[in-house]
């Protein structure tokens, strides 16, 4: 009996029925939250621990073995995915209490975030496609009432565009589900991987590897299909922003990974070749949308866009380093990217803008900010010794063996415009003149609110720091989670037993 | 039955796609709600339509006699329906919302978060 498996789902799911029966007790819902989000972390590092010690751990609910009842699975990946939720949610809970505000928390601002986590750390450790589905739909769900927290205009505008979006994503999904069901009468992940290599009709397999590309393309926001990204993240609460810029679109590379690589991947002559070309243009893409913004949190969405495509290139390239290569990229890009929403945050809570012309000055008056602004920033664009150069590294080293020259270069290319658009914030928001104008008067920040902030963001540098100084133990890391991807076999055997029992 | 399915299946498809590239919002939940049906009901042909032949098991079996209908996929319709009337109850309520925020119906009219 292995409890660790369910319990970062549990966990999310009890804290936020908990924080629904203290609807009116807001001390009680931020305690819930800290609480609550700290046990999730807590459990994913046991859940890694546990993995690391005893190699993939299964779980057949109700008792019903698989492929007839719904499995919860942890490999290496999950469990790596589930400590980086745990992480990013304490962080992201600790930053609320600071910035949420009273008005968004009467709206059930923590009952919601619960849920969002519940439904991601399920994506994460859920071994049937079809509870895939289910734990998306949660995740969603749970995502669209956060969007539009606060009912602005803005936001409404981008949740339109989100929900809709989103929504062809799932039914897309469905479908695929669907057809899948109908092709191998079976919805268990490894059942589905066994069963479809010994099938002999590969033009409906290579049709169906398109519906899920395209159906977790457009949560994971790739090119062609990221629009409603940079439409909607820059609209709500920078909490819910950072939260979302974390985790959600890394569910989408999450679910690519694992069904291009346990079920889909007979024939990466055809579904990674389009993935490659694919990652070139979202990097692409997504880093001269940024190059074109002025404002704050735009500019970092556009660049989760083009952080994606690096995640996606260590996928579609499918060698053994390429995808340790990936897997380092998402564990650098989740502490990453979040921890450079919190400070456009904690900008954004001292000037009362994210307009990159109307701030200016806070090297003068914040220098503490600065450098926790540079650490993740300077970590974003590759450089040594923080945590981005690393991953970067590693993924081009791959394309370079694998010789695929063209979107190395765009690879390279990429890192140093993401350097002159982090160094564009900075000379902005952080080394010119404070301007002139005088903008609305912003309410003065607590102390212990400013307190608060600056410890979860240095916390996540540190976080940074500890990736880029300590490597060695991450890359062993993504080295047999990799290993573990490569051979599915190993996690069919580990789904179904060595015998492949429960065949009819 | 089955291709008289496919086709329905197909016309909705269509109709949900037509409905989605429309300019006003209210078309476009419209299309989204035809969209999951379709999907639904797709799930629901996959399986194979069988006449009157409901999974049970015969007393002192433990297994149904002859050819029964796959209950799975119905199963799945069921919570798929479920889900989408959730989320689609919610788009309702967002386009009423961003109507009376924006005051227009028109998604041309709706692009400064865009670019």
């Amino acid at each position: 009996m292995t409890p660790q498996i369910a319990l970062p789902i549990l966990i999310p799911l009890l804290a936020g029925t908990l924080s629904l029966l203290f609807w009116r007790s807001r001390s009680m819902q931020r305690f819930i939250a800290v609480a609550g989000t700290a046990g999730l972390l807590l459990t994913g590092l046991w859940l890694l621990a546990t993995v690391q010690r005893d190699g993939i751990q299964v779980m057949h609910m109700g008792g019903w073995t698989a492929p007839f009842g719904i499995s919860l699975v942890a490999d290496l990946l999950g469990a790596i995915m589930v400590v980086l939720t745990g992480i990013i949610g304490f962080a992201v809970a600790l930053f609320s209490l600071a910035t949420v505000g009273r008005g968004h928390e009467a709206y059930g601002y923590f009952p919601l975030m619960h849920l969002l986590l519940a439904g991601v750390a399920g994506a994460f450790l859920t071994g049937d496609i079809f509870n895939l589905y289910v734990w998306f739909e949660v995740m969603l769900v749970a995502s669209f009432a956060l969007l539009i927290l606060g009912s602005e205009k803005a936001q409404m505008e981008g949740a339109i565009k989100y929900v809709t979006l989103n929504l062809v994503s799932s039914v897309t999904f469905l479908v695929a589900v669907g057809l899948l069901y109908g092709m191998v009468g079976t919805l268990n992940m490894a059942d589905i991987a066994r069963r479809l290599a010994t099938l002999e009709d590969d033009g409906m397999v290579d049709v169906l590897a398109m519906m899920f590309m395209v159906a977790f393309g457009i949560k994971a926001a790739a090119f062609p299909l990221f629009f409603w990204l940079p439409a909607s993240y820059h609209t709500p609460p920078v909490a819910v922003s950072a939260l979302f810029a974390g985790l959600l679109t890394k569910v989408g590379v999450y679910a690519l990974y694992r069904v291009f690589t346990l079920i889909f991947h007979h024939s990466p002559g055809y579904t990674h070749e389009i993935l490659l070309w694919g990652a070139g243009f979202t990097m692409l893409s997504g880093v001269l949308g940024a190059a074109a913004q002025f404002e704050f949190r735009r500019i970092l969405s556009f660049h989760i866009v083009s952080q994606i495509g690096y995640m996606i290139l260590g996928l579609a390239l499918f060698t053994p380093l390429a995808i340790i290569g990936g897997v380092f990229y998402i564990i650098h890009h989740i502490i990453v990217k979040t921890n450079l929403f919190l400070v456009s945050g904690i900008v954004h809570r001292l000037r009362g803008t994210y307009q990159l012309a109307s701030l200016g000055g806070f090297y003068r008056s914040h220098p503490w900010l600065a450098v926790l602004f540079l650490i993740p920033a300077l970590s974003l664009a590759g450089m040594p010794p923080l945590s981005g150069f690393f991953a970067k590294f590693i993924v081009i080293r791959a394309g370079i063996e694998a010789e695929a020259y063209g979107v190395t270069f765009i690879a390279l290319l990429v890192g140093l415009l993401t350097l002159y658009s982090m160094i564009k914030i900075w000379a902005e928001v952080f080394w010119k003149a404070a301007p002139e104008e005088e903008l609305e008067a912003v309410p003065a920040v607590e102390p212990r609110a400013m307190w608060l902030m600056s410890a979860t963001v240095a916390g996540l540098a540190l976080c940074t720091l500890f990736i880029g100084l300590n490597a060695g133990p991450i890359y062993a890391l993504a080295e047999a989670s990799a290993g573990q991807l490569l051979a599915p076999e190993r996690y069919i055997e580990a789904v179904l037993g060595a015998a492949g029992e429960g065949t009819p | 039955m089955e291709p008289l399915i496919a086709v329905a299946i197909g016309i909705l498809f269509a109709a949900a796609v037509y409905m989605m590239l429309r300019r006003s919002i209210v078309k476009l939940v419209i299309g989204l709600m035809l969209l999951s049906n379709a999907a639904n009901l797709l799930i629901f042909a996959t399986a194979g339509m069988v006449r009157g032949a409901p999974p049970l098991v015969p007393e002192g079996l433990s297994a149904p006699v002859g050819p029964v209908a796959d209950p799975l996929p119905q199963a799945l319709v069921l919570t798929a329906i479920v889900i989408a009337f959730g989320v689609l109850s919610f788009a309702v309520v967002l386009v009423r919302r961003a109507w009376e925020i924006v005051g227009a119906d028109d998604l041309d009219k709706m692009r400064d978060t865009d670019t």
